[in-house]
C-alpha cells in the first residue's frame, strides 16, 4: 500500500475533528463515570434522545440544531437530576450499585431504544443546516464545515466544564465529592445535592453531543451502541475524573480511527476503540493523567 | 439432596417435557420450546458470574454469536455433528471468557462490565469482516430434513430440541452443584465483599476467572445449534443485544442467589415473548422485558425468588 503525504494529513485532519466531537461525546460519562463512580452506560442513550429532539425541532421548526440543544438544556438537567434521584434512593443509598445499579442503566440503555423505535422506526434521520455541506481548503487539506463546527462547539463544552469544575464551589465539590464524600459532608455539604446537580450536568450535556452527532451523520436509534466502547474507552484512556486527559484521548482515539479507516477501510473503525480500552486496562489503568 | 439425584429428577422433568411435546405433536412447540431452553442455558450461565459472584456481563451476545458463528466456520471447513461443534464453541468461548476476565478482573468490577459491553461491537465487527464465515452478508446452513437413529426418523427440530434440552439440564445441575460446593462459597464471599474475601484467603482472581470461563462456555454452547436452527445466520442475528438484555433481565427477573431464579426468569419471560412476538411485535416485546428489568431491580431487589421467601418467611397473613 502506498501511503501519499496528502492523504495521510487529511486523515490526520479529519482524526481531530473527529475526535473533538468525541471529546463532546464523552463529558457525560467523563463526570458521571470518572467523578461520581456512577456507571452510566445508558449515556449514549440520552445523546441519541437528543439527536432525535434536535433533528424534531429543526425539521418542523427550522431552528438549527445546535441552538436547539441549548435550549433544551435544562430539560435534560431536570431528566439527569430525576434520573440520579431514583439511582441514589433505589441503589446507591442500600449498597446495591454495582449489581443492580449497572443492570438499571442497562434497562434504561434498552428502553429508550426501543422506545425511540417505536416511535420513529429504524429510518436514519438527518438534519438540514447552512454548515452541512461546504467545506473550507487550506493547501491540499479539506475542513468539512459538518465536521469543523461540532469539533467547535465540543472545545467551548469542554473549556467551559473545565472552567466550571475548577474555579466555581461547586465545581470543586464535584471534584471534592468524587475524593472523598465524608469530607465533603463535614464541610457542611450535602454530598447528595452536589451529586445530583454533577449527574444533572453530565446528562445535560448529551442534549449537545446528540445534535452534534446528527449534524456529523444521519442517526437512528440504535448508532448509540456504537458510542459505548468509544466513550468508555476514552473516559478510560485519558484518566477517570480527568477533563484534560479526556480530551487528549478523545483526540487520538479520533486520529487512529481515522487512519484506520482510510488505509484499513471503515468497517474497521469500530474496533480500535475496544483495542485501546483493552491495552490500557492491561498496561495502564489509570490513564494518561489518571490520578 | 445430592447432584447425582438432583440430576436424575432434571432428566425425568425433562423426558416428561419431551414426552408431553410428541403428544402435542406440534412442530411450533419444538421452535418455540427450543428458544426457551436456549434462554434457561443463557441465564444460567450469566448467572454463574452474575449472581454467585456479583460481577456484570454485558457481552451474553458476544459469547452467544462466537459458539454460532464457530458452527459456521467448522461447517464451511468440515460440518461436524453438533454435540461436537457445541464442544468446540464451549473451548472457544471459554478461552475468550478466560482472556477478557484476566484483562479487566483485577480492576474494579465496572470495567470487567464496560469491557464485556464493548466486546460484543468488536466480535460482530471482526465477523462482518471475515468473509469466509459470510461477513455481513450472512450465511446458509443446511441441514436434512429428518435424522435416522438406530433405524429411528427423527424431524430435525426435535434434534435440535433435544439437544438444547440436555444441555439446559447439565447447565442448571452444573449451577446447583457450583452452589453447594466451596467454589459456590468462594463466589459468595465475592459477592458479599471482595476485599474483605481477598483478606481472609480466599484467592479471589482465581475463583473469578473459573466463574468466567464456564459462564463464557455454557454461553458458547447455547450459540453453537443456533445456525442449524435458523438456516440463515447473519451477524445482526447472533450478536442481537436481545440475547444481553434477555440473560440479564431472566435472572434478576427470577431471582440471581439460586439456580431457581433463572429458571423461574427464563420460562416465564420466555414464553412471555414467544406469546408477544406471535399477538403482538417484537420491538413491544423487548419494550416489556426492558421495563420489567428496570422495575424489577427497583421495586424487588430479589426478584420473584425473594419475594415468595419474603411471604414464607412472614408466615401466612
Amino acid at each position: 500500500m502506498d501511503i501519499t503525504w496528502d492523504l495521510l494529513a487529511n486523515a490526520i485532519v479529519a482524526g481531530l475533528l473527529l475526535g473533538g466531537f468525541y471529546a463532546a461525546v464523552t463529558a457525560g460519562v467523563s463526570i458521571s463515570f470518572g467523578m461520581l463512580d456512577i456507571v452510566n452506560i445508558a449515556h449514549p442513550a440520552f445523546i441519541i434522545l437528543g439527536s432525535y429532539i434536535a433533528y424534531f425541532i429543526n425539521i418542523d421548526f427550522g431552528i438549527d440544531p445546535i441552538v436547539v440543544s441549548i435550549l433544551v438544556l435544562p430539560a435534560f438537567y431536570a431528566l439527569g437530576a430525576l434520573v440520579y434521584q431514583v439511582y441514589y434512593l433505589s441503589f446507591e443509598k442500600r449498597g446495591q450499585e454495582s449489581l443492580r445499579g449497572l443492570a438499571f442503566f442497562f434497562g434504561l440503555l434498552f428502553v429508550t431504544e426501543v422506545s425511540l423505535i417505536l416511535v420513529f422506526g429504524v429510518d436514519y434521520r438527518y438534519v438540514e443546516a447552512a454548515y452541512i455541506g461546504p467545506s473550507i481548503h487550506i493547501g491540499l487539506i479539506e475542513l468539512p464545515l459538518r465536521m469543523l463546527v461540532p469539533c467547535g462547539v465540543a472545545l467551548v463544552l469542554f473549556g467551559a466544564l473545565e472552567l466550571f469544575v475548577t474555579r466555581t464551589f461547586i465545581g470543586r465539590a464535584i471534584k471534592a465529592v468524587s475524593q472523598d464524600q465524608l469530607a465533603l459532608q463535614l464541610m457542611a455539604a450535602d454530598p447528595i445535592r452536589i451529586k445530583r446537580i454533577a449527574f444533572g450536568i453530565s446528562i445535560a450535556t448529551a442534549s449537545i453531543a446528540g445534535a452534534l452527532l446528527v449534524i456529523i451523520q444521519p442517526v437512528e436509534p440504535s448508532v448509540g451502541r456504537d458510542y459505548i466502547g468509544r466513550v468508555f474507552a476514552i473516559c478510560v484512556l485519558g484518566g477517570l475524573g480527568s477533563l484534560p486527559g479526556t480530551l487528549i484521548a478523545a483526540l487520538l482515539l479520533g486520529v487512529v480511527e481515522s487512519l484506520t479507516a482510510t488505509f484499513y477501510g471503515p468497517s474497521w473503525a469500530p474496533a480500535v476503540a475496544f483495542g485501546l480500552l483493552l491495552v490500557t486496562l492491561a498496561f495502564r489503568p489509570a490513564g494518561l493523567m489518571g490520578r | 439432596m445430592n447432584t447425582l439425584s438432583f440430576s436424575a429428577i432434571a432428566t425425568a422433568v425433562g423426558l416428561a417435557v419431551l414426552a408431553f411435546a410428541q403428544w402435542l405433536g406440534l412442530d411450533y412447540f419444538y421452535f418455540a420450546g427450543y428458544t426457551i431452553l436456549q434462554f434457561i442455558v443463557l441465564a444460567t450461565a450469566w448467572n454463574i458470574l452474575g449472581g454467585y459472584c456479583g460481577y456484570v456481563n454485558f457481552g451474553t451476545a458476544a459469547f452467544f454469536g462466537l459458539g454460532a458463528y464457530t458452527t459456521v466456520f467448522m461447517y464451511k471447513l468440515y460440518p461436524l455433528p453438533i454435540p461436537l461443534l457445541m464442544l468446540m464453541s464451549a473451548v472457544v468461548c471459554g478461552i475468550v471468557g478466560f482472556g477478557m476476565g484476566y484483562l479487566t478482573l483485577r480492576l474494579r468490577g465496572a470495567f470487567f462490565s464496560i469491557a464485556t459491553l464493548a466486546m460484543a461491537v468488536v466480535v460482530q465487527t471482526l465477523v462482518i469482516n471475515w468473509d469466509f464465515v459470510g461477513g455481513s452478508r450472512g450465511a446458509y446452513i443446511l441441514h436434512p430434513e429428518n435424522l435416522e437413529f438406530a433405524g429411528l426418523k427423527v424431524n430435525y427440530i426435535v434434534y435440535l430440541f433435544v439437544l438444547m434440552l440436555i444441555l439446559a439440564v447439565v447447565a442448571l445441575a452444573s449451577a446447583r452443584a457450583i452452589e453447594r460446593s466451596q467454589l459456590g462459597f468462594g463466589f459468595a464471599t465475592i459477592r458479599d465483599d471482595e476485599l474483605a474475601a481477598e483478606a481472609c484467603g480466599v484467592p479471589t482472581l482465581r475463583l473469578k476467572l473459573i466463574a468466567t470461563t464456564l459462564s463464557g462456555a455454557f454461553m458458547g454452547m447455547a450459540g453453537a445449534p443456533f445456525p442449524y436452527y435458523i438456516g440463515y445466520l447473519q451477524p445482526q442475528s447472533a450478536f442481537a443485544l436481545d440475547y444481553a438484555v434477555n440473560s440479564i433481565a431472566m435472572p434478576m427477573i427470577g431471582g440471581t442467589t439460586s439456580w431457581v431464579g433463572p429458571l423461574v426468569g427464563a420460562v416465564l419471560l420466555g414464553s412471555a415473548q414467544q406469546y408477544a412476538t406471535v399477538t403482538i411485535s417484537s420491538a413491544v416485546n423487548l419494550l416489556i422485558v426492558g421495563l420489567m428489568l428496570v422495575a424489577f431491580v427497583i421495586i424487588a431487589p430479589n426478584g420473584l425468588i425473594g419475594l415468595v421467601q419474603k411471604r414464607l418467611r412472614r408466615g401466612p397473613p
